[in-house]
């Protein structure tokens, strides 16, 4: 019984991760969207499941377009989308009570306060959070008598930012949620998203900041020109196809043409500054293991050694060939 | 899995509730908005008033007041359901509040009913004060109460189709002013403080197909003349509601 019981729950939990895994919350099939003759979105292909997903890219790459689409804003030219399983459009009634929307911008009374308008998004829902304790969690007490119109940025950001979570919605649609914040008010978002996520609210963000995909997502699609050009969990993604480095710090001098004699044939190895070495490569622990052996055999003590992992940068930079800010 | 503080737990409020807090909500704005009280409030009582103690215009036999008085309750419509309604739902387009509030559990036709009850408690609240101002400079009010009520509901719905038709095709700072044109030329050439027999006779039948014309006309037959139902003018605004709503309906756009 007692060696039984474990695996009883386990079997529990494997059942209940698959069934959350049959059912994505956001599924979009070859989705196409114009606006008069330009193709905002050609023909994309996003699923997201239960977690915080991430949606990356350029401005102007359909992001924006993508998740509207997914709110019931836009009718998909062609290509189905289905959100908690519903027709964003087709059963919008049905959708809405369910989903949480944070504009990119906008999408308050430019007279109201922020606590009046939270408070009246909140009498929306059937069963809302606090809203004082929101207020409060999200730095928005200061605000006070302040309408709309004369709130700092950062207030507005976080005002929508509240509105999308008060009605305790299954998914959280962001656009670009910490768009022209602070730091601070970056890290308040952030924790607010992962406390989220804790509490089995799913997140689709949109951003054109690569560390906050990096640290809030569990998964990533990448879009460019209205396409994925990438999908992934950030560490598949980082990891993949993509080539990395290893770099450490010795005398200067060293041959670096007899480490590189070392090493499989499409490695480099230079020493960048005096005393600095960079070997590019695919690095494995066999690399690694030659490097270290030829410091050895040359009386060497490698310094700082280090294997620098790619970021999502690069990995947009390797894609495309562009800035992700552009 | 234990319960955090973000839980789903979703769902929409009740129906009534919601409209009933969207309505209190936009009365609210609007009553805070400095140029909407002008508009709505501060220029009908003026005109009210100085037109009655001063004799500006000829207003023909009888009292003044009895004269001014319907057509500043006209006014009072127009402001609210046509200037004011056309100025708000204009600015709310354009700050992204329509679009919020349709990926709300409240539904479209639930935001247009709030605004709509929203509109008619600021006319009530219109009334009350006209009224009782009028009372005070010496109004004796004649004919059918419901005749007044139908008259003032069908300009309602008149000046919202059009107000909302303004607000849902132009960008805002057009509706903007546009709206306040609308406002200057009809409240002259509407019959509200300016009988319409002082125009030339062309100029007569055309104006007197206004919504504002009927509507101040309509409400000077029963209010001064103790008429019955002015089928006439009740036809013209009914005319204007059905035109006027359904291309609303047609045109506008939420974003």
């Amino acid at each position: 019984m007692e060696i039984l019981h474990p695996p009883a729950r386990g079997a529990d939990r494997v059942l209940r991760l698959a069934t959350m895994r049959s059912e994505p919350v956001v599924q979009v099939q070859a989705l196409v969207k114009r606006y008069g003759t330009k193709t905002a979105v050609d023909g994309l292909d996003l699923t997201a499941q239960a977690g915080v997903t991430a949606v990356l890219g350029p401005n102007g790459a359909g992001k924006t377009t993508t998740v509207e689409t997914c709110e019931g804003y836009r009718k998909p030219d062609s290509g189905t989308v289905r959100v908690l399983g519903l027709d964003p459009v087709r059963q919008a009634r049905e959708l809405h009570p369910r989903i949480g929307v944070m504009l990119q911008s906008g999408g308050v009374y430019s007279g109201a306060r922020a606590d009046e308008m939270l408070r009246h998004v909140a009498k929306l829902h059937a069963d809302p959070l606090d809203v004082d304790e929101l207020i409060e969690r999200l730095g928005l007490g200061g605000c006070g008598r302040t309408t709309y119109r004369r709130l700092s940025g950062g207030q507005q950001q976080r005002l929508a930012l509240a509105m999308a979570v008060v009605g305790r919605p299954e998914l959280v649609f962001l656009d670009e949620p910490t768009a022209g914040l602070d730091p601070q008010a970056r890290r308040a978002t952030w924790d607010l998203v992962r406390d989220l996520r804790t509490d089995g609210v799913s997140v689709i963000l949109t951003t054109h900041h690569m560390d906050e995909a990096e640290q809030l997502a569990d998964d990533v699609t990448i879009i460019d020109a209205g396409r994925v050009i990438a999908h992934g969990s950030p560490e598949e993604l980082c990891r993949g196809g993509a080539e990395n480095t290893l770099r450490f710090s010795g005398r200067p001098g060293l041959d670096v043409g007899s480490l590189l004699k070392a090493l499989p044939a499409d490695c480099t190895a230079v020493e960048l500054t005096p005393g600095s070495y960079r070997v590019g490569g695919k690095v494995d622990p066999q690399l690694l293991a030659t490097v270290t052996s030829w410091c050895a055999q040359h009386g060497v003590m490698p310094d700082r050694i280090s294997v620098e992992r790619h970021t999502l940068e690069d990995v947009f930079l390797e894609l495309t060939g562009k800035e992700l800010r552009s | 899995m234990s319960v955090g503080t973000y839980t789903p737990r979703p769902g929409a409020a009740p129906l009534p509730r919601m409209i009933a807090a969207q309505a209190a909500l936009e009365t609210k704005l609007l009553l805070r908005n400095g140029e909407q009280l002008l508009l709505t409030v501060v220029i009908p009582t003026l005109l009210l008033v100085l037109f009655s103690a001063v004799d500006i215009v000829d207003t023909g036999a009888g009292k003044s007041v009895d004269f001014l008085t319907p057509g500043i309750l006209a006014l009072a419509v127009m402001s609210t359901a046509f200037t004011g309604q056309a100025i708000a739902t204009g600015f709310e387009r354009r700050y992204g509040v329509l679009k919020r509030l349709a990926s709300s559990p409240l539904p479209r036709w639930g935001l247009m009913t709030a605004k709509t009850a929203s509109v008619l408690v600021t006319e009530v609240l219109q009334i009350i004060l006209l009224t009782a101002i009028a009372f005070a400079l010496g109004w004796s009010p004649h004919g059918n109460p419901a005749a007044v009520l139908l008259l003032l509901v069908l300009g309602t719905a008149a000046f919202s189709g059009l107000g909302l038709l303004m607000a849902g095709t132009l960008k805002a700072e057009a509706t903007l002013a546009a709206a306040n044109l609308v406002f200057l030329l009809l409240l002259v050439g509407g019959g509200v403080i300016v009988p319409m027999d002082k125009f030339p006779q062309g100029a007569q039948d055309v104006l007197d197909l206004l919504p504002i014309s009927a509507l101040s006309d309509g409400l000077r037959d029963v209010l001064q003349h103790g008429a019955g139902m002015p089928w006439d003018d009740l036809g013209i605004l009914a005319v204007w509601a059905v035109v006027g709503l359904a291309a609303a309906g047609r045109f506008f756009r939420w974003e």
